[in-house]
């Protein structure tokens, strides 16, 4: 049972290793807006659709 | 699919939703079915309108079609809308000021709001933009707030481009001030989730801990364990304490100096008193300690302020963007050429142009043109009023008619708007913060906790001295109010959430508590009791006279005249000949031989038409149209009198039903209008409204006096749009802006309507009232386990079991108490 006092203090430890993630997360704003990253999750496109995409863009032809 | 060639258009049906061709003829960007008079035979896509014809063929020319691959149909859909724009104002020095940063490497950065954004989608094809437009490096869209902060390289790209191709995709922009405070904002949402993560991480592993002890207690354990567990918990609880719990602290010590009530004193008091009296305990190994209660409250605590907050926000955001919707940019004549400039950059001696339904940027004196002027939102005055060359007309009164060009006087804050904006400011400062109940209650309910405290003090140290302190520290303890703090946010978080989803945006818990008690409600006429627009409301005359008459006015664009052609029957058209349009007064021409007179009386007087005969037919139907408080226009067939027109505002048809519904509730309900108090009168009478409260001719500064007069002695809540309320909505109790209202009485309001008519108040009012009874019903269930709780701790038989079991319960009762009601549910 002695090694309770090991233990318990290596669980807080570990308890707060991720609560400084959490707080690094929440600092660098990963939590400022938690609708949009799950839409962007859905876009799936091939990839031949951005090549045709940069031509466009490199000719100018903006509208 | 093959690769599309370059410069070629692909047709969106190629990848998109086909048009097909029996039946129903759907959208090729939107989906929406297709007039049959847009349908194009030759072509493969067909578009409901020209805003998706656009925005579908710039998303084709951009090589982005993958974007109908993405929409979701099960989402409503909405036609695509684009102005058309050039944005020329976003090129302007004053425009970058204002809302161009610099970021660290370099780059350019700004921030739209954007119309038209609808799902997923969307986000996809915002976020294309640097395809789009070269030189753009990034777009991120947030979807629940619909800005998008675009990043670009500073010369090569314009501002102005970037907004066009946001505009053809569909999705026209809107400037939002990049302010200080937004980043502050941010920051203190950040820190405000940092603390909540702390305090819940704590509040978990103290609970685990005091798992542990209560197993100990029942079983028991070695003095070595239970000293690690209470050493371990202390230290915990100090850093929830200290960290996140600090706030509390800072409340309770604002409301100690200023002499307030705040709940933050009582949740201080029961939060040091089990942080310390635990400390005690541990240091001395004597007794018990509390301390999952207390890491529990913080946490609990946090979280129910933060929702509160966070919907209020959501609400203040909302009419933000409101404000942001609307067109802050002048088109400014320079040599021959139009060039739109933002309001800011206006200097006195430009010359601007005015178009029909444009509000005018800046005080100015007209130089070319003439136009009925629409003074509702500043004056008050419904009926518009015709201003030529030379003439005065001031920032924020609409054009109605024509285009003119105006010259510059005054700008900002000297232009009358601008001054009546500082009565505002001066106002909003000066007006008391409302005393909320939950804080009202804090006060008794700290004096009554300490004097318990006091009296178990002085009888347990006479009965058994060593126990004294440890009960009275798990009263102190018990009696933090938890659920008491919680009530109120929790209740009013889900008020206004459910406000809004009705369109009803309040900005604060405060106004609820307000509504929810009759007053005085004070309306203004314009546009909250009527439908803010002329109608023709009676016609005394021949039907021959009408007919002339109408046919003269079917020449002029003003404002009475098209209402005259409006509510008049259709019949045989006459010619009228020889028109002649005098500015501010009426017309004159020839139809079917006779000379016709149509205009004001005064108009008509000069003409030579004899009309101030006592007892004549024209001087009584002319005083019963005065009577009636409408606008009185007069026909004169050859040089005598033939009819009397009269010209009113429509009171909006649920106005009745919502005013006699307030009233049942014990609300008194007056007008403040600028109107003249005949017009006043007219519309006081059929809505059965006391005379004594309603008053006619008002200047926003009258308006500011009557409300400061009667909130001196009850309470008042004022309804209204326009500028000219905006200082009285700000002086009073409550003030609450309606669609359609100015920017500046979006600002000075408390709460916004955004559904015309006064249905939205009825909800708001009713929606109040329930959400009120929650609280107290909230209250009452909190008070009531403190005071079982403290009866228990003053019985001595409080012991942690009880104290942890009792708080989460008696938080749980008031969380599901709060989400359980729905106050803005229809019945």
């Amino acid at each position: 049972m002695n090694l309770l006092y090991l233990i318990l203090p290596l669980a807080l430890i570990i308890g707060a290793g991720f609560v400084a993630a959490f707080v690094w997360a929440a600092r660098k704003g990963q939590f400022d807006d938690l609708e949009t990253p799950a839409m962007r999750a859905l876009f799936e496109e091939p990839a031949r659709h951005d090549s045709a995409a940069k031509n466009f863009a490199e000719e100018g032809n903006s509208p | 699919m093959s690769l599309p060639e370059s410069g070629t258009i692909l047709p969106p049906s190629d990848i998109g939703p086909t048009a097909s061709p029996e039946a129903e003829v759907c959208c090729a960007h939107c989906s929406l079915p297709v007039p049959p008079a847009l349908v194009r035979e030759h072509e493969q896509a067909q578009y409901c309108c020209p805003g998706c014809r656009t925005v579908a063929e710039a998303i084709q020319a951009s090589g982005l079609s993958w974007y109908y691959k993405l929409v979701d149909s099960t989402e409503p859909a909405q036609p695509a809308r684009t102005t058309g724009r050039d944005y020329q104002e976003c090129d302007d020095p004053s425009f970058a000021e204002a809302h161009v940063r610099t970021t660290a490497r370099g780059d350019l950065e700004t921030v739209f709001y954007v119309e038209g954004v609808h799902c997923a989608a969307c986000v996809w094809l915002v976020e294309k933009l640097p395809q789009v437009v070269p030189g753009v490096r990034e777009a991120r869209l947030d979807f629940g707030r619909r800005l998008v902060t675009v990043r670009w390289q500073e010369g090569v790209v314009r501002l102005s481009q970037i907004a066009r191709a946001l505009d053809t995709l569909g999705y026209p922009p809107h400037p939002v001030r990049l302010g200080s405070e937004q980043l502050l904002r941010r920051e203190e949402e950040r820190r405000q989730l940092i603390h909540i993560g702390v305090a819940g991480a704590i509040a978990g592993n103290v609970m685990l801990i005091a798992f542990a002890l209560y197993g100990g207690w029942f079983h028991g354990m070695e003095t070595g364990f239970r000293e690690l567990f209470r050493w371990t918990s202390l230290g915990l609880a100090v850093l929830a304490i200290v960290w996140p719990g600090r706030v509390f602290f800072r409340g309770a010590w604002a409301a100690i100096r200023t002499r307030t009530a705040h709940m933050d004193l009582p949740i201080a008091i029961g939060l040091a008193a089990g942080l310390l009296g635990g400390a005690w305990n541990t240091l001395h190994g004597i007794g018990e300690v509390y301390f999952d209660s207390v890491t529990t409250l913080v946490f609990l605590l946090l979280v129910g302020r933060t929702l509160q907050e966070r919907q209020q926000r959501k609400a203040f955001d909302a009419v933000a963007m409101l404000s942001a919707l609307t067109p802050r940019t002048a088109r400014r004549l320079e040599g021959a050429e139009l060039r739109e400039v933002p309001q800011a950059a206006l200097r006195v001696g430009d010359r601007v142009e005015v178009r029909a339904g444009e509000s005018v940027p800046a005080d100015g004196r007209i130089v070319e043109g003439s136009a009925d002027f629409d003074l509702a939102l500043l004056t008050g005055e419904s009926v518009p009023e015709r201003r030529g060359v030379g003439e005065l007309v001031h920032a924020g009164t609409i054009d109605r008619s024509d285009r003119v060009v105006v010259e510059v006087v005054q700008t900002g804050a000297d232009t009358r708007v601008g001054q009546l904006m500082q009565l505002v400011e001066e106002h909003a400062r000066r007006k008391a913060p409302l005393v909320r109940m939950a804080d009202r209650l804090s006060g008794w309910f700290v004096s009554i906790v300490l004097l318990l405290a006091g009296i178990n003090a002085l009888l347990w140290s006479s009965w058994a001295p060593e126990l004294a302190l440890e009960h009275t520290v798990a009263l102190l303890i018990v009696a933090c109010p938890c659920a008491l703090a919680l009530a109120t946010p929790l209740a009013v978080a889900a008020s206004i959430g459910q406000a809004a989803t009705r369109g009803i945006l309040v900005k604060g818990g405060e106004v609820l508590e307000q509504l929810a008690e009759p007053g005085l409600l004070l309306l203004d006429k314009t546009g909250t009791l009527t439908e803010g627009r002329m109608e023709l409301q009676s016609w005394q005359g021949s039907a021959q006279a009408r007919a002339a008459a109408v046919a003269l006015e079917r020449r002029s664009s003003h404002v009475l005249a098209r209402a005259f052609v409006a509510g008049s029957p259709e019949g045989p058209q006459l010619a009228a000949e020889q028109v002649h349009e005098t500015v501010g007064g009426g017309l004159r021409g020839c139809v079917s031989g006779q000379e016709v007179l149509v205009g004001s009386p005064s108009f008509l007087a000069k003409h030579g038409v004899a009309l101030d005969i006592d007892g004549s037919d024209a001087a009584l139907a002319l005083e019963a149209v005065l009577n009636a408080g409408h606008t009185p226009v007069g026909v004169a067939l050859d040089g005598h009198w033939a009819g009397w027109a009269g010209f009113g505002d429509p009171i909006r048809s649920d106005s009745r039903a919502v005013l006699d519904h307030l009233r049942a509730r014990g609300w008194q309900v007056g007008i403040l209008s600028g109107d003249h108090p005949r017009v006043v009168a007219a519309i006081a009478e059929p809505l059965g409204l006391d005379p004594a409260h309603c008053q006619g001719g008002m200047s926003p500064e009258d308006k500011l006096r009557v409300v400061e007069q009667e909130a001196a002695t009850q309470r008042v809540v004022m309804v209204g749009d326009g500028v000219n309320d905006a200082a009285a909505l700000a002086a009073a109790g409550v003030g609450i802006a309606v669609h359609g209202g100015a920017e500046a009485s979006l600002a000075a309001a408390d709460a916004y309507l955004t559904e015309p008519g006064l249905g939205g108040l009825a909800t708001l009012f009713e929606g109040s009232r329930r959400t009120l009874r929650v609280i107290r019903r909230n209250l009452l269930l909190s008070l009531g386990y403190n005071t079982l709780g403290v009866t228990l701790a003053m019985a001595g038989w409080l012991h942690p079991v009880a104290a942890a079991i009792l708080m989460p319960l008696s938080s749980l009762t008031v969380v599901s108490s709060s989400y359980r009601s729905k106050p803005f549910a229809d019945r």
